[in-house]
Parts: structure tokens; sequence; C-alpha cells
């Protein structure tokens, strides 16, 4: 057994999850509460500590300290295995995720996978079955209704999410997204080819399908995260609270975070497919190859530039919830299966067609 | 590594032993899920990272939820008080008797268990079994991959001409 | 008859949703920007910041009783408050003034004079009916307590809450 494999990759684990993604997700409910607060001309949580910064933990303890109250109606053992669930799979996902270039010679990546992608998508696919068994196991109409419609609106919106970055993997020739990034560090973001390769007229035309892409896939992640404008699984108006009607205490708290978790995981994917990952902008500081060796401090920074983006995205996220209103449950379906479906394919073959054309490389 | 490949099998039994076992329809879905996840790891052990994925992705994650979505939809209640006569019951252990003995035999005459396979990826280290298992679709099982894409595509037009059909 | 509400046939780029979801987005950017440059800020950081100069004239806080410029109670115990109190948060029990006392003359005075301010609804009945103009409501507004019996206001508190009136307070004069 590798020792020193293992050793790192606990470091890793550690460093990334537990020290940098947790604190975000209770951060990002802070942010949240503050942005909406902001953009309905409110002040938000602004009492414990400086501008409301300890209110995370304010909240922490107050869902611990709650009454962790198991009604009598509900299947227990699946009661209690649902909020494990829906958080479980969103902080899997960011195994993949790469936060950064190199750090001490190594990687910042937990597993170089090369179907990163697809495994970030297999891994949230999962996520679902919280939700549903949540539903299901509250045995009360509500949480069973927002089960149902989570199940329904996961597979309509899996299928152009899946679909949307065919067009990308093309472009890339690979799944690998360590190596993904590479690429657009060197060759321009996939939404801003100014530098490299992409300053090219193909580079130029196939930014048209990868804004698409990113339409697309951004409006899928939004689905995929429950996130309004979809958050139809637990539309308050409608439902009560949805999936997690009959849940207290720290179990609300799992599903609440495993929101934000996803979020958080879903900004990643969308930074480190779009937008460039941990690279800067006009390839700055741009690692010569995967393998090449990383100065420590341009390390750091690229560390720092991918968070940078993924709160900039968590932010977009937020600014998205507060502006638009709820989808029809039919709009949703007609949205999916009707439009980006058809558009997503459309792209691949868009995209194809402009990668064939004798323009040069 | 042998005692994952231990635990991945035992949850991939397990789960399939609680498919057959659970009288509730969604505990069953569940245990599949279970047996599913435990497959995938598998695989994943043998350095088949895309087949394990998409075993999770496409069975796991989008079959079984629609499976799930159509048990709860039609909250099949009657399958759980269900009792099973002598002769079904009898009928059942016949035919799972019969194909234990089948898998028995041919495990027995299995000659990959007894010699060393070479690992995936060190047989094909330049490229990555993503697009191994691409080129061969492309390539050798071109004509299959066409039939079996004929064919859901007859299936997608059937279903839709069947739910579209006004009824008389 | 039904009427027919006419929809508004959309131009292509408005079916496309886009361009409304950006305005959108814009309106709601435009706030957040506002908000956080503290110009729109409406909200009041209540501990911090009193209402006490922002009350209006009219304003009903507690109900308190009031001494005359002769440090008189002006209170005579007449119950009319304590019978059109419609949450009945008023208690009095009236006592005989004894003969040998300053203001014999007035011959009824509260022995005790209780407001449960948890039932206190600030209607201003009370001060309404008040024939003797001796009980007001004042401008506090921040009752508080951290018992039942705390939140019952007794007499001593209900004089030091309205204090001394000089003149003749008529209900309908700025003196008020």
């Amino acid at each position: 057994m590798d020792w020193a494999f293992l050793a790192i990759s606990t470091v890793k684990i550690i460093g990334l999850v537990f020290l940098t993604i947790l604190p975000m997700v209770a951060y990002s409910v802070w942010a949240e509460r503050r942005v909406s607060a902001a953009i309905q001309d409110r002040v938000g949580p602004n009492r414990v500590g400086w501008a409301g910064l300890l209110q995370p933990m304010a909240d922490g303890l107050k869902f611990i300290l709650k009454e962790d109250l198991t009604p009598g109606h509900v299947r227990k053992t699946y009661y209690w295995m649902a909020p494990a669930l829906t958080m479980i799979p969103s902080l899997l996902t960011c195994a993949v995720l790469p936060f950064g270039s190199r750090l001490f010679g190594e990687k910042m990546v937990i597993a170089d996978l090369d179907v990163g992608p697809l495994f970030v998508f297999a891994i949230a696919s999962l996520s679902v079955y919280g939700i549903v068994l949540a539903g299901w196991a509250s045995n009360s109409k509500y949480p069973f209704l927002g089960g149902v419609r989570s199940t329904s609106q996961m597979i309509s919106y899996e299928i152009s999410l899946g679909l949307s970055i065919v067009p990308l993997l093309m472009i890339f020739g690979t799944l690998n997204l360590g190596e993904i990034v590479q690429y657009q560090a060197q060759n321009g973001w996939t939404l801003l080819p100014l530098w490299g390769e992409g300053l090219s007229l193909k580079g130029m035309l196939l930014a048209i399908p990868m804004f698409i892409s990113f339409v697309i896939f951004t409006t899928s992640i939004f689905a995929e995260t429950n996130r309004l404008p979809f958050d139809l699984p637990e539309c308050e108006t409608e439902l009560v609270a949805g999936y997690h009607t009959e849940y207290s205490s720290m179990k609300f708290a799992l599903f609440f975070l495993g929101e934000y978790a996803a979020m958080i995981i879903g900004s990643g994917l969308a930074v480190t497919l779009f937008l460039g990952g941990w690279s800067l902008p006009f390839g700055w500081l741009a690692p010569e190859s995967t393998t090449a060796e990383v100065p420590f401090w341009h390390g750091l920074v690229h560390i720092g530039v991918f968070f940078a983006k993924v709160i900039a995205f968590i932010l977009f996220f937020i600014w998205i919830r507060w502006s638009l209103p709820r989808f029809r449950y039919d709009q949703l379906m007609r949205l999916g299966w009707v439009f980006f479906f058809e558009i997503a394919v459309i792209n691949v073959l868009l995209t194809a067609g402009i990668m064939m054309l004798p323009l040069g490389k | 590594m042998t005692f994952l490949f231990y635990i991945f099998a035992a949850l991939a039994i397990v789960g399939g032993i609680g498919v057959v076992l659970n009288r509730n329809p969604v505990s069953s879905a569940f245990a599949m899920i279970v047996s599913f996840l435990g497959l995938a790891a598998l695989y994943i052990q043998l350095d088949a990272y895309l087949v394990g994925t998409l075993q999770i992705l496409v069975y796991a994650g989008a079959i079984m939820v629609l499976f799930l979505f159509i048990i709860m939809l039609l909250d099949i209640k009657s399958e759980e008080g269900r009792q099973f006569g002598v002769f079904s019951t009898a009928g059942a252990v016949v035919v799972a008797g019969g194909m234990l003995l089948i898998v028995a035999k041919v495990l027995k005459n299995f000659e990959a268990g007894e010699k060393a396979l070479t690992p995936l990826k060190g047989a094909a280290a330049e490229t990555t079994d993503v697009s191994a298992i691409g080129e061969l679709l492309f390539t050798t099982y071109w004509f299959p991959v066409q039939v079996i894409g004929m064919l859901l595509l007859v299936a997608t037009v059937g279903v839709v001409v069947l739910s579209k059909r006004e009824l008389r | 008859m039904a009427i027919v509400v006419k929809r508004p046939k959309l131009k292509w780029w408005e079916q496309l949703y886009l361009p409304a979801i950006f305005k959108g987005l814009g309106i709601t950017l435009r706030h957040f920007f506002r908000t956080l440059s503290g110009e729109g800020k409406v909200t009041m950081q209540y501990p911090e910041e009193k209402w006490n100069d922002q009350l209006p004239e009219y304003y009903r806080g507690a109900p308190a009783l009031v001494t005359d410029e002769q440090d008189r109670e002006r209170c005579v115990a007449c119950q009319l408050c304590e019978f059109i109190c419609p949450p009945r948060a008023i208690t009095i029990h009236p006592e005989e003034i004894p003969g040998d006392d300053k203001w014999a003359k007035v011959e009824k005075r509260p022995k005790t004079f209780e407001i449960d301010m948890i039932r206190c609804i600030y209607c201003g009945l009370c001060e309404e009916v008040c024939p003797e103009q001796a009980i007001f409501l004042r401008k506090d507004y921040a009752i508080t307590g951290t018992s039942r019996a705390e939140m019952v206001h007794d007499k001593n508190r209900l004089y030091e809450i309205g204090g001394k009136r000089v003149g003749l307070v008529n209900k309908w004069n700025e003196l008020k």
C-alpha cells in the first residue's frame, strides 16, 4: 500500500472538503442572506460578529441545540438516511475538481480521473435519492409531491446537462478536468478565447456554440441543485417546504447545507469547464503543461483565482435566485425537453461543423 | 487492496439479496441501487473508470430514478401483503436453482480466473479507457451500435405514437 | 359575460425571455448597489437607533398616571378606566382618604392601581374616558420584563412613567 499517496490524499481531502468547502457552504448561506437583503433594500443579518460574519456559527449552534424530532408516521431507517444522502454526493463530487495547478509538486486535485465531468454527473445524479427518500420516508403528502417532482426534474435536466458539455469535450478532446483547464490556460477560456489558439477565426466562431452550451449548462445546474427558479421540489408556496417538511434540527440543516454544497460544486464545475478553472486570463502565469513544475507562489495564486471565480459564480447563483420568479411545473418540463434538449443536440452538430471548417488550424 | 474488493462485492451481493427479500417495492429499488453502486466500484477497481462511472450515471442515476418515480406514482401496496402459492414457490426455486447450477458450471470452466490478466491501464497506457472504448465503438462495433441506435429510435417513435393515439 | 383578456403578441426576441431576464437582473443589481452604498437603506438599527425622536405626536405608548403641580395624585379611583378597558388590563382597589389628610375633600384615591402590560392593547380608551385627566398614554414603547409579575405596572411604576403634569391639562390642548 502506498502510504505517501494515502497521506497526501488525506491532507488534500481535509484541506479542500473540511477546511474550504464546508466553511464556504456555511458562508454562502450568510452571503445569500446578506445579498438578498441588499437586493431587497434590507440589511440582513448583521448582529453576530462584525457584519454578521459569525452568523453561520450561531445558526449551526441553533440547529444542533434544537429538538431532533422524528415524527411517528415516518419510515425510520430511510428517514434517517435521507439527509446524509443529500449531503454526501455533493461533497463527493469535489474529488475531481482541479482547484489549483500545483503546490509542492503535487497536483491540486484529489483524484485525477480521466472521466472528470462524467464522474461529477454520475455522483450528482445520486443526490436526487436523498430528496426522493426524504419525500417517500416522510410518509405525508407534501414531501411526497416534492420527491416526485424532484425525480422528474432531475431526469429531464440531466440529459441537457450531459449534452451541453459534449461540444466542449469535442474541442478539448479529453475528459480529464486538469488537462481541460491546462488547455484553457494556454488557448483561451471557453467563453473568452482571446489568446493562444483561441485567437483565430475558428476560435471566435467556436465561442458561439460555447456560449449556447454555457447557457444550457448553467440553467441545468440550477435545476440540478434545486435552486430558484427551479426549486419546485421545495416550492414553499405550494408544498409547505417540499421534501423536508417533516424534518427538523440538524437533519433539516443537512438538507439545507446539501443544497449549498451542490451549488458550490456546480459553480466549481462551471468555472472549470467554461471560465478557465484556476487559470488567469491571457495566459498569465500559465504552466507549460500539466506535468510542468510550477513555482510555489504561482500555485497559491492559481488556488486563489479558482476560489475567487467560484465565489463570483456563487454570487451569480444568488443574484439569479433573488431576481427571477419560480417556473410553473409544465414550463419547467417544456423548457427541459422541448428547448434545451433539442438546442443541445443542434449545438453538438454546430460545433462539429465549425471544427470541420477548413480555416487553418 | 483486496479487502476493498470484498467490501464492494459484499455490497453488491447484499444489495441483490435485498432486492429479492424486501416486500416493499421502494426498498427493493434502493437495494438495487446499492447493488449497482457496489458493481460500479468493482469496475473501477478493474481500472475501467468509464464503465464504472457510466454504471452509476446510467443505471443508478437515471434508470433507477425512473423506476422509483413509477413505483412512487403507482403507489404499489398490494405487493407487500401478497402470499405465494406452493406451485409458484416451487417453480421459482427450480428456476433459480437451475440458474445457480449454470453459473456454477460456467465459473468452474472459466479460465480467466486462473491466469493473470494484464491490467487495462498498463495495456493501453498512452490512451485513456474513454478513447479506447470510443474507438472500438466507432470501428469494430460500428454496425451493432447503429442497429441499437435504430432500435432505440423505433422504440421512441413507437412510444410517442402509442401515447399520442386518441382512445376510441 | 366573460371578458377576453387580450394577451400581447410577443416578438421573437421577447419569446426568448432572455431580454426580460437581463432587465430583471439589472433592476436587482441596481438595488443591490444602492443598498451597498447606503442610499436605499430604510431599516433602523433598533437597539442603537431609537424611535424616540421619530415618534409621531399622536403616538400611543404605555399608559401612566400623573400627579398635578401640588404632587396630588390626580386619580380619584372612579374606576371608569377599569370598566372601559377592552382587555381588562386595569385593576383598581380604591380607598378612602382619611379625614386628617390634606386632600381629604377629594374623598377617594386608588389604594392599588395596576395595569397588566401583557394585556394592554394601547387603545387609549382609559385616557379618553378619564374625567380627571389622570391617566395618559406616554411614548414609552419598549415595555419588557422577564416574568409576568414584572410586566404588571403597579402604582409606583405608573407614577414614575407618568411624572408630573403642570397646569390645567385638557385632553385636547397641546399640554397633553
